[in-house]
């Protein structure tokens, strides 16, 4: 490299490697597969900072408190495609209250000066609001893919905005967000010239679309790969645009339940079996069982299944599921029970990713019989499984031990037994046997939810086994400090960690507060922090910020509080950014 | 499941501040941690508890209570958008098994489970949720309202001068606060706070 031309030129020699010209460097960096990589290269010296933050194409932002968004913007002027993330993940469980932040109108107004060329973004757990939407469809002239994920504030005028102005629009992937519905037929505002559309998915809006529009569009986008329908799409119109549709790779079905009608019943079968590339189903919400067979055609070449909305119960959905010999990823209710998971297991080999949601998640009786044998065999016999989000209210050491042993490829493993606190129950030991058995032999966790009876013995063993673990969650587990302790003396690769309800204390955040600044962020509600020691950590660590959080509902004005004040929530997280300002009256930044 | 309380007991297990009595429910029914926020809310339901203690000390130690538990919040950790698809199928599911499986306090739980109801406000542009379960009674959810709608932005302006409306099972709009609190959670379909100035006919209006 470098010095290959210097035979033709005869008295200039070629310039040494490290003196190319930016644009040499900004093509090779083009190669680099991750961030990460990229990040690392911009480390190594000020040239190669220069030429890679110049040709970033692609930013994640994972927490948008993180850095100021002009200053992304102006560091990295060449992005193409955005992600920023907001709020904290157990704000998907109701444990941030309204209110508290991640609106996502500043990197909107951010981008829209600096990233004229912006052609994707993608928020998660953001407040995005109509106003934000109106200003994408205006200020990026080549705008292509819009995908908001658990965001909140925007209505159907705001998705308006968005079909009548994005003239480039790709992809509309709106997934589990809060949307109003203002009846306004947004739809419709995509111009009848307007055909570019590949991916459309409004599954989580709640209001009727009107669906003469819908097949017209689907109708003239012809590259249209993945549609995810909402529950007011009828089966009977579900046939008809799959019909319109056969070139399609992802389909979300709508509302799945009719009365049965052979009639009806034939169209949808006639229809799926034109879909030649149908690889990834999922909706299937209130699914009458006698329609299933319909899809019946299209199982074998299925790589995903999302059936987790669907209350089919027993034979029905087991006789579909075992026809999907294909599968890669399955996600499903606990109606399908043990038996169920048995024939999975025997069904589908090329099982990767298997999660199991409770049908009933806050009654107390046990309704389905879905227990720790379920996850055993499905561990013992696919081998390419390495991602599982279980719900079970049973478990025991031997049960996760043999898990374990069979799949130590696991990367990713959430295990919810709904009862707090439930030992083995078998032999009444806490899990932490189990639990430790799983991080020795799963050398490649990278994500981790623990439950269940646990010890504090638990944790000394995640502390010095997870090695490459870079997300933790803990609820109703430990004894004592020393269990945090373990946690962030241990765990070289920790970038999150989210605790509730646990015996601990501020000691360990004190006595590894640095660990915090090598983390993305560390969540801690329900456990036994007060004011002080928080406060110290904010002093002794200017460049985190930690948040105090009390329950707004509690009429306590902060300036009465004291050292042993007690803090509900603490959320900390690192940042070039400083304090934010648009903190609530129930969160103070220490 | 003995064994494992009596250890915990020995390392002083306390979830609570210091200062506070410790939870001295049995740990098997432990699913509210000693926390005064849910100690707040067991206090409603201690009397189903303490019906479902007796019966408990009759069954296996390690078998769960058969009745509805007071709920903690964001506990199990599923989506509040799959929670409500959840109400939808597991009243389907009621309806549609044989009552074998149904005992009246499940009943009456499945009226409970998934109260998540629709809040709007005359004037903010758009519409909020809330669970009507985690609230004990009017005064708390007037003030889980006020927190969410009016904020600093309103210049100190309270829920005093709006009226707090409901719409009921038959889709009638109704005052809040004229029946017990239990009654009006199970059927309270729709929330709508609404300016005074609208709110004619519907007589004095107390707080």
């Amino acid at each position: 490299m470098g010095r290959g031309g210097s035979r033709a030129a005869p008295a200039a020699a070629a310039p040494p490697w490290h003196a190319l010209p930016d644009e040499v460097w900004e093509h090779a960096f083009s190669f680099l597969p991750s961030a990460s990589d990229r990040g690392a290269v911009a480390g190594s010296c000020h040239s190669w900072l220069r030429a890679e933050r110049r040709s970033r194409r692609r930013l994640i932002v994972a927490n948008c408190y993180a850095a100021a968004p002009r200053d992304a913007v102006e560091r990295f002027p060449a992005v193409r495609a955005a992600e920023v993330k907001g709020k904290p993940h157990f704000a998907d469980f109701g444990l941030v209250p309204p209110a508290w932040g991640a609106a996502a109108e500043p990197w909107v107004a951010a981008a829209a000066d600096g990233w004229p060329l912006l052609e994707e973004l993608s928020f998660k757990r953001m407040v995005v609001t109509d106003e934000c939407l109106e200003m994408i469809a205006a200020s990026f002239r080549n705008f292509q893919v819009l995908r908001l994920v658990s965001c909140e504030g925007f209505s159907t005028a705001g998705l308006a905005a968005i079909a009548a102005g994005c003239r480039n629009l790709r992809e509309l992937d709106l997934q589990e967000n809060e949307i109003e519905d203002c009846s306004i037929h947004w739809l419709s505002l995509f111009p009848e010239s307007f055909t570019s559309l590949v991916t459309l998915n409004f599954s989580c809006l709640e209001g009727d679309v009107n669906i003469t529009v819908l097949e017209r569009l689907v109708t003239r986008c012809r590259n249209l790969k993945t549609l995810k329908l909402n529950n007011a799409i009828p089966l009977d119109k579900l046939a008809s645009l799959v019909r319109k549709a056969p070139q399609i790779v992802e389909l979300g079905t709508g509302r799945f339940s009719a009365d049965y009608h052979p009639d009806l019943f034939a169209k949808l079968e006639a229809a799926c079996a034109g879909c030649k590339s149908l690889r990834r189903l999922s909706g299937a919400w209130d699914a009458v069982p006698e329609y299933l067979p319909a899809f019946y055609c299209v199982c074998e070449g299925l790589t995903s299944l999302n059936l987790s909305y669907a209350t089919v119960r027993g034979p029905e959905l087991i006789k579909f599921i075992s026809r999907c010999k294909n599968l890669q990823l399955l996600w499903v209710m606990d109606l399908i029970e043990d038996h169920g998971l048995a024939v999975v297991a025997s069904s589908c080999n090329k099982l990767q990713e298997l999660r199991v949601f409770p049908s009933a998640p806050f009654d107390a009786a046990e309704q389905v019989s879905l227990t720790e044998r379920g996850l055993v065999d499905v561990s013992a016999s696919c081998p390419m499984l390495e991602s599982v989000l279980y719900f079970c209210r049973r478990m025991t050491n031997e049960a996760l031990i043999t898990i374990a042993k069979n799949r130590p490829n696991f990367t990713c493993f959430r295990l919810c037994i709904i009862e707090p606190h439930t030992p083995d129950y078998i032999t009444h030991q806490p899990l932490d046997a189990g639990f430790s058995a799983i991080v020795e032999s799963c050398k490649g966790l990278r994500r981790l939810s623990v439950s269940g009876l646990l010890t504090d013995r638990v944790f000394k063993s995640i502390g010095a086994h997870a090695n490459r673990l870079e997300m933790l969650s803990i609820a109703f587990a430990g004894n004592s400090d020393l269990g945090l302790h373990y946690i962030l003396s241990g765990c070289k690769s920790l970038k999150k960690l989210e605790i509730r309800d646990c015996p601990f204390g501020d000691k360990p955040l004190l006595a590894n507060a640095a660990k915090l600044e090598t983390m993305r962020s560390l969540w801690m509600s329900s456990c036994s922090l007060t004011l002080g020691p928080c406060q110290q950590l904010a002093r002794k660590m200017p460049r985190l910020n930690v948040e105090v959080m009390n329950d707004p509902r509690r009429a306590c004005p902060l300036d009465s509080l004291t050292d042993e004040s007690p803090v509900e929530t603490l959320y900390v997280y690192r940042t070039i950014a400083g304090p934010r300002s648009d903190t609530p009256a129930y969160v103070q930044i220490v | 499941m003995e064994a494992a309380v009596g250890d915990l007991m020995a390392t002083e297990l306390r979830l609570g501040l210091p200062g506070t009595a410790d939870d001295d429910q049995p740990q098997m029914k432990a699913t509210v941690p000693s926390t005064p926020r849910g100690k707040k809310r067991t206090t409603d339901t201690d009397a189903v508890e303490d019906a479902a203690a007796e019966e408990d000390s009759k069954h296996d130690v390690e078998a769960a209570p058969p009745v509805a538990k007071a709920p903690v919040v964001g506990w199990p950790p599923v989506r509040s958008y799959r929670k409500s698809c959840f109400q939808a199928s597991s009243k389907q599911a009621t309806k549609d098994e044989a009552p074998s499986s149904n005992t009246a306090a499940s009943a009456a739980a499945n009226t409970t489970i998934g109260s998540f109801v629709k809040v709007s406000m005359d004037g903010a542009p758009y519409l909020r949720k809330v669970d009507l379960r985690m609230y004990k009674g009017y005064r708390e959810l007037r003030e889980a309202l006020e927190a969410m709608f009016v904020s600093s932005n309103n210049g100190g302006a309270n829920l005093s001068e709006f009226a707090v409306t409901y719409e009921d099972k038959d889709g009638d709009l109704m005052l809040v606060g004229d029946v017990p609190f239990e009654m009006f959670t199970s059927t309270c379909k729709k929330l709508r706070i609404m300016k005074r100035s609208e709110a004619t006919g519907l007589g004095s209006l107390r707080q």
